[in-house]
């Protein structure tokens, strides 16, 4: 984690932190952007003065970039597969009787 | 004629599934699989955006101790401010293809980078920053509308964002025309001055023509652009000439006249031999406004140091031992 948090001085330049903002009360934090900065602090300041200009963000999250761990595009099909054969996950694949309200 | 060995199998395949993939109309996200020509039409066009965004500031900023009231000087303060932010949105959108911020900069401040033509061309009166507003960021909204559905993702996405704060911006500015246009006989003269000097420099920021244009086929093939440099100068036109007629301006072009049976306005020709002068960088401000850059850059250098600086005091102290 604090290794995130090193200035990456192979581009000179302040590490990148990658910004989630929630929109309003009850949302859920979406990614917006990122930013560069030489710490938390600075990041969620640089965060809200790039991605929250006009009221429209009630909280935001800055996380530097090189802590997130993704999935691969490569992987998709075997990372994603074991939810493809799985119809009788979803409600439709139920029969219940005609005419009764299910939900 | 390609410097590039000839694609693999494997890179065959992938180009295939790439191909595929735009024509289905998915979105291409940072971590797949691209052809390196993508790749590179992208860095190039969305640094080149992003770039346009932050030298963009630089004409309405002249203007902004000047303003006539506080009202205006504190919307054109916001205004710009949504620039350097448009620059920000759009450099990380860039970044995301493997290229630093830090390198796009230095490419801007060197002189290497190119950016749009229109922000060489000096603001000579208040009436300016209200012609700006309705006609530079009236065509980047003709623009970036269609770019919000461009096929790579993250400049996608930006756009979205840049779109919702771009019509305040547009309409700033109209609302500066509109007052000025209703106005005392100088006001009007001040109006239709800027009018008549901005109206071509505008068209000129669609690009060349379809037919002059040498990187458009690989970013239409690929979805990034949708429409064509003149399909889109043409909505511009469609747009603005209602909008010049309701507040009794005229635009500079003899040749303008409305074509019933096409339901569009024919415009004259552009002087693409003054469109090329300012690209090569010989408009009237190129020197200026790169010489504005790079002050900015340096005179800001200690603010970058001491933000450094700061961050660094904090970690020292938040790992001291409590006393």
């Amino acid at each position: 984690m604090a290794a995130a948090n090193q200035p990456d001085h192979a581009s000179d330049q302040w590490p990148l932190w990658e910004v989630f903002t929630q929109a309003k009360d009850g949302a859920p934090h979406e990614h917006a952007g990122s930013v560069h900065a030489p710490d938390a602090e600075i990041a969620l300041q640089n965060a809200r003065d790039v991605y929250a200009r006009r009221g429209e963000v009630v909280s935001v999250w800055v996380v530097p970039s090189a802590a997130i761990v993704a999935s691969s595009p490569e992987d998709q099909g075997p990372f994603f597969d074991p939810a493809d054969d799985k119809p009788y996950r979803h409600p439709q694949f139920y029969k219940t009787p005609r005419g009764v309200r299910v939900y | 004629m390609s410097l590039h060995p000839p694609p693999t199998p494997d890179e065959s395949a992938a180009a295939a599934t790439f191909d595929a993939r735009i024509d289905a109309g998915e979105t291409i996200e940072p971590k797949d699989w691209m052809p390196e020509k993508y790749r590179h039409q992208l860095v190039r066009m969305m640094s080149q955006h992003a770039h346009s965004e932050i030298v963009g500031m630089l004409p309405e900023g002249n203007w902004i101790t000047r303003a006539p009231s506080l009202r205006r000087k504190m919307c054109l303060l916001a205004k710009v401010q949504d620039e350097a932010g448009h620059g920000l949105y759009i450099y990380c959108a860039t970044e995301t293809l493997g290229v630093a911020r830090a390198e796009l900069i230095d490419q801007l401040l060197t002189g290497k980078a190119k950016y749009s033509s229109i922000f060489n061309y000096p603001t000579l009166t208040w009436a300016d920053i209200g012609v700006i507003g309705w006609f530079v960021d009236g065509a980047a909204i003709v623009n970036q509308t269609v770019l919000a559905k461009a096929s790579y993702g993250p400049y996608a996405r930006a756009m979205v964002r840049i779109c919702k704060e771009e019509n305040f911006h547009k309409r700033q500015g109209y609302e500066i025309v509109a007052t000025l246009a209703d106005g005392t006989p100088l006001q009007r003269a001040m109006v239709q001055d800027a009018v008549n000097r901005w109206w071509w420099p505008t068209l000129m920021m669609f690009g060349p023509s379809d037919v002059n244009s040498p990187n458009s086929a690989d970013l239409l093939r690929w979805r990034v652009k949708r429409y064509s440099n003149d399909e889109l100068r043409q909505r511009f036109v469609d747009l603005t000439v209602a909008q010049a007629q309701a507040v009794k301006l005229t635009l500079p072009d003899p040749e303008l006249r409305y074509d019933a049976e096409t339901k569009h306005w024919e415009f004259g020709e552009i002087d693409w031999a003054e469109f090329k002068q300012v690209i090569s960088g010989n408009g009237p401000c190129n020197r200026e406004r790169l010489a504005a850059r790079r002050a900015a850059h340096d005179q800001g250098a200690w603010v970058r140091e001491a933000a450094a600086a700061f961050a660094e005091k904090q970690r020292r102290r938040s790992a001291a031992p409590a006393a």
